[in-house]
């Protein structure tokens, strides 16, 4: 046996947020996505490490890549899948989350993959039942595997092998208030040693952000020349309940990344978006299509890494207090 | 913990290790290919390869591959398999340091096939340990305890450990008395 300096032991049953994780966790799980990335190219893409266990998407709100990247992790990890989705089941019959969990679970199922419109929900998800629930989206609240999939495309990018970010400036621009995404990164990026720039307009970026540790600004030109990776996020539209911004037009000029804009960033300046892109919103498509953009990357890093947060939950030890 | 060879020695097991393989390297035309298992096999792959001709040095990480993940609890650390050629109608020479229970052999097998079709697959180790709980039969071993005419009076529950550089601070094959930690090796 290879004598590791420190015992890790990965202690989590769930994936609610990277808030709750350590730096240590982060790491373990990022680099365990290392070990992952492999299967995907091989002749025959699936290893047995879950035969015989179960993971069942609970997706009430439309997904369609992170659904599917989260079918294939399971499947590669020779897990079965079994698929439920808000529409047409009977959670749109009134059924609660909690019964709907528990009722899943009684199947006979070791993890619970969770999308859902209201902040906290896996939370609660985890709390009423015995098997994993990994969060894949919750409401405004996080969105742990983007967070680390993102996070493991900055630091593949950059050539950060040991997944140390210090040094390193990332901004993240767009409609934080309503952002997992943002969220899940911020957290993630910070434990790991980055620094963060939040970038939107007042009326998308509260001041109670810069208590986490980072930085706001209203103005994506005054930072563009001196960040490494422009995380840019997607207006969500179905979230935008108030005028957070007078126009789609007026947006995309401030804060939409065009090619002018990006000729005055860093020369190799990473950038990145988490789907679906509005074209000519937050992205010009020559900038999308762009050497700089790693857009797919993030893509199939994601399958990487959700295989790897899917194996590491289904061997944790079953602590009535772990989270 | 005794040590039962210096690295002297084990330098010596190596050269007869490769020696064995380089006699059936010389009745092929058929390209060759030497595969490690971690965490020791891959070293050993290496040493070897310095003294033989390989075309392709690979190695390979078979945790996703244990016949035991569901039982252990915890799981365990997921590294790298690294074989950047397709291995599709070679001779594929397997190496692991310890032969014990054939457990890591199967598992090593299980992911080879997973990679491609060898033409054949041989297995070589350093130290047959005894103790199969699977029919697995190495093709080259350097020292063979399996035979009890060895004299060094192993108990059942004992382990043998390789000690490689870099990994380890010298090279050395010694002794462990049980230990509870969970290895298939």
């Amino acid at each position: 046996m290879s004598k590791t300096p420190e015992p890790y032991c990965w202690p989590h049953k769930h994936l609610l947020g990277l808030q709750d994780l350590s730096a240590a966790d982060i790491l373990f799980a990022l680099q365990t996505a290392v070990g992952f990335l492999e299967v995907s190219t091989r002749s025959v893409k699936k290893v047995p490490a879950l035969r015989g266990k179960v993971v069942a998407n609970l997706f009430m709100e439309d997904s369609t890549r992170t659904r599917s990247s989260f079918t294939l992790a399971a499947s590669r990890l020779s897990a079965d899948v079994i698929d439920l989705s808000g529409k047409g089941s009977s959670i749109s019959k009134g059924e609660t989350l909690r019964d709907t969990g528990r009722n899943i679970e009684a199947m006979g199922i070791d993890a619970i993959v969770c999308r859902h419109p209201l902040s906290g929900a896996a939370v609660q998800l985890s709390r009423a039942v015995n098997c994993s629930v990994v969060n894949a989206g919750d409401g405004q609240h996080e969105h742990p595997t983007q967070g680390l999939l993102d996070i493991f495309t900055i630091a593949r990018q950059l050539g950060r092998t040991d997944f140390d970010l210090t040094g390193i400036t990332v901004a993240i621009v767009g409609d934080i208030a309503h952002s997992r995404v943002a969220r899940s990164n911020l957290y993630g990026l910070l434990k790991l040693g980055a620094t963060v720039v939040l970038v939107g307009p007042p009326t998308l970026l509260p001041r109670t952000f810069a208590d986490l540790g980072c930085e706001l600004s209203y103005s994506l030109d005054d930072v563009l020349d001196r960040v490494d990776v422009l995380n840019m996020l997607r207006i969500q539209f179905e979230r935008l309940t108030s005028q957070a911004f007078p126009s789609v037009r007026e947006y995309a000029t401030f804060f939409g990344l065009t090619t002018k804009r990006l000729a005055r960033a860093k020369p190799d300046v990473v950038v990145m978006h988490p789907g679906p892109i509005n074209r000519g919103i937050e992205l010009d498509s020559q900038v999308a299509d762009g050497p700089n953009s790693v857009i797919l990357s993030q893509v199939s890093h994601g399958l990487a890494v959700r295989m790897a947060v899917l194996y590491l939950v289904s061997g944790a030890k079953h602590q009535a207090d772990s989270l | 913990m005794r040590q039962i060879a210096d690295a002297q020695r084990v330098s010596m097991l190596i050269d007869q290790l490769a020696d064995a393989i380089k006699q059936d390297m010389s009745g092929t035309t058929d390209p060759w290919a030497i595969v490690g298992i971690r965490s020791r096999g891959d070293l050993l792959a290496q040493r070897l390869a310095g003294r033989l001709n390989f075309d392709h040095i690979g190695v390979l990480d078979i945790t996703l591959y244990r016949d035991d993940l569901s039982e252990i609890g915890m799981q365990p650390i997921v590294r790298t398999t690294e074989i950047p050629f397709a291995i599709d109608r070679m001779q594929v020479v397997l190496v692991d340091d310890v032969l014990m229970t054939g457990r890591s052999v199967r598992a090593a097998l299980q992911s080879l096939m997973d990679l491609g079709r060898p033409r054949r697959v041989w297995l070589a180790v350093l130290v047959d340990r005894g103790g199969r709980e699977l029919p697995i039969r190495p093709d080259y071993v350097a020292f063979d305890l399996a035979q009890d005419d060895s004299g060094l009076g192993l108990a059942s529950d004992n382990r043998v450990e390789v000690m490689l550089q870099p990994t380890d601070p010298e090279d050395g094959i010694v002794v462990c008395s049980s230990d509870p930690q969970v290895s298939i090796s």
